[in-house]
């Protein structure tokens, strides 16, 4: 049995007085054990509408109108507010983008480390405090016992992204859930958070879903790759064959775009033109107005995902992709 | 966020500030001293004596040594009175905002973090109440009260119902703050992080968005004070107050306004210049408060 798999789920807000337009629109989703999953994707794709949904905390008015969840057995989406809440934050973990934000500012962090061990344990504040201090320490943040008087705003962005860590591990999660972990970090920051996040992944034998826009980062840690566009999955399948081979013409000019990729001097690759809103859909395959490789056929049709990709017109040549 | 340092260290560097919070701090001392500071007590019918009435402050012809501020009509001491009605003031002045906070602060809350109808149908509540005028809700609410009851009960609760009808006329003033606050700060992702966490309503709203929405609460509860106790001395002076055998700061007012003409202006001006020193002491204060507070009004030194 999986872990997690999540079955054509769809998620839709509504839209004046009786419209409701579709921020997912049918994602399949399979995790095992501890395996590793990276969903990429521009902005506005649904990536992190997925994290949440997966937690069912679709903010109102937004709704999971079709679809399932379900984690180890449990159906996430079915469950009341009180069963899902022994779940959440306690064998999911969820790792947000921003550190200087998602720290309450003004509860010391020992506090807030204490508050998250007790919601879900029956545990004295003594032995919390002393399991907080472990997790701190674990994270490789120095002289831990006295940081847990300190307030965010005294420590600096790559600290407190640690103690966001820590407060994700405190409970012994099965899956972490990263938002977009080191996108508000410094660059050199960066890496070193994502290397602690792979060892503890690792070490724990926790799953992570990675969800970032940071192909470099996602070849680095995952191995498994969901690319979404528009509120759907328009390729999956290994990290390292979609970054070798990828078939999708959207994976491709996102491979092609990467500064690394680029000959020196030349002009950086741009996929032409921006996501549609989600409001304003293209009938048929929505990337088919920036793609190359469209046809009538496109923009007649969605086409369906098979073998992990969902284009009618896939590239199969490795060589079409390099240069 | 203020440090306690900083706090201070601002404080001590605001004459207006420092002013404001002696003559505050020497009006509550005295309040809460009362029986040893007063040489009299005024409620006890047995230190009073009907010869004693009218007298003029003691440096003036007529006066009395034992009464330095003279008496009123019923032999009582004006400076005791005082001392006894600041305290009386100030207990409602207090009271009131607590139950003002209580209400406005849950409901304001529970409107902001909730929205949908809830929010609405509060918020409609908070500006139909805001349309009346608080000193009208109270003098209709008092005027049944006094009417329903007779003379003896009314003296015996009427501090209770002043807190009360002050307290709950003003819970808008306190909800809008804080439902604004929390629209603020309920879409940060700290509050989805909390969430994440698995935490209940209840705990995100009064464990996590509260903190983060007090400053403003604090900054209009000192204002709201000064201005519970000039509605308590308005309606006193209407004679919806206190009894005159326990009087505030108002009744005293009132009680010396009758004899004003017939040149026992001691009776009402005392009482008055302590009236707007408290409410003038309370309102700098609050202004000091809010900048003093606000992030876009401070100094790069603390």
């Amino acid at each position: 049995m999986p872990l997690l798999e999540v079955k054509d789920l769809h998620v839709a807000f509504p839209k004046g007085k009786k419209g409701e337009v579709e921020a997912l629109r049918g994602v399949d989703l399979v995790l095992e054990k501890g395996q590793r999953l990276g969903v990429v994707g521009e902005s506005g794709a649904g990536k992190s509408m997925l994290a949440f949904a997966i937690l069912n905390l679709i903010a109102e008015p937004g709704r999971v109108t079709q679809g399932s969840v379900t984690f180890d057995g449990n159906d996430l989406l079915g469950m009341s507010e009180r069963q899902i809440r022994r779940i959440r934050g306690n064998r999911i973990s969820m790792i947000f983008q921003d550190p200087m934000v998602t720290l309450n500012p003004v509860l010391s962090i020992g506090k807030q480390m204490i508050e998250t061990l007790k919601a879900h344990r029956s545990i004295s504040t003594r032995e919390a405090h002393r399991l907080s201090v472990e997790k701190l320490n674990l994270v490789a943040i120095p002289s831990a016992e006295s940081r847990m008087d300190a307030y965010p705003h005294e420590l600096s962005g790559g600290l407190r992204q640690r103690v966001v860590i820590a407060i994700a591990l405190l409970t012994d999660p099965e899956l972490i859930i990263a938002d977009e972990p080191t996108t508000a970090l410094d660059v050199t920051i960066q890496a070193e958070i994502m290397s602690l996040i792979l060892r503890l992944c690792r070490e724990n034998d926790v799953a992570l879903i990675l969800i970032t826009h940071d192909l470099g980062v996602v070849a680095e840690v995952t191995e498994r790759i969901m690319i979404m566009y528009a509120g759907k999955c328009v390729e999956t399948g290994r990290t390292r064959d979609i970054i070798d081979a990828p078939k999708h013409p959207y994976a491709v000019g996102l491979l092609k775009a990467l500064p690394q990729n680029s000959a020196k001097g030349a002009k950086l690759y741009q996929i032409p033109g921006s996501m549609p809103p989600i409001t304003n859909l293209p009938t048929g395959c929505p990337y088919h107005p920036r793609c190359e490789r469209s046809t009538d056929e496109c923009r007649a049709s969605m086409p369906p995902l098979t073998q992990g990709v969902a284009c009618f017109h896939p590239m199969h040549e490795q060589a079409e992709t390099a240069q | 966020m203020i440090t306690w340092q900083g706090f201070l260290k601002r404080f001590l560097s605001d004459p207006v500030a420092i002013g404001a919070g002696i003559v505050l701090l020497i009006l509550i001392v005295m309040a809460i001293f009362a029986p040893f500071i007063a040489p009299q007590n005024p409620y006890d019918l047995l230190q009073l004596n009907i010869m004693d009435s009218d007298m003029p402050p003691s440096w003036r012809d007529g006066g009395d040594e034992r009464f330095w501020l003279g008496t009123d009509a019923q032999g009582r001491g004006v400076f005791s009175t005082i001392v006894y009605g600041t305290g009386i003031s100030l207990l409602i002045g207090i009271g009131a905002v607590i139950v003002q906070g209580v209400l406005g602060v849950t409901l304001g809350l529970w409107a902001g973090y909730k929205g949908g109808w809830i929010d609405s149908f509060l918020m409609r509540m908070a500006d139909i109440q805001m349309s009346l005028s608080t000193l009208m809700i109270a003098i209709i609410a008092l005027a049944l009260f006094k009417a329903a009851f007779d003379a003896n009960i009314y003296a015996d609760y009427a501090i209770f119902m002043l807190i009360l009808i002050i307290g709950v006329a003003e819970w808008p003033k306190f909800a809008r703050t804080v439902r604004s606050s929390v629209l603020g700060e309920k879409n940060k992702e700290y509050v989805d992080a909390a969430r994440v966490i698995g935490l209940p309503a209840r705990k995100v709203m009064w464990g996590h968005i509260l903190p983060n929405t007090l400053t403003p609460v604090l900054v209009i509860s000192t204002i709201q004070v000064a201005e519970a106790i000039m509605t308590e001395a308005a309606l006193s002076f209407l004679g919806l107050g206190m009894p005159t055998d326990k009087p505030s700061l108002g009744s005293l007012i009132r009680s010396g306004f009758e004899f004003i003409f017939s040149g026992s202006w001691w009776i009402t001006l005392y009482p008055a210049i302590v009236l707007v020193t408290l409410v003038l002491a309370l309102n700098l204060l609050g202004d000091w408060l809010r900048d003093v507070l606000n992030p876009k009004l401070r100094r790069g030194d603390d």
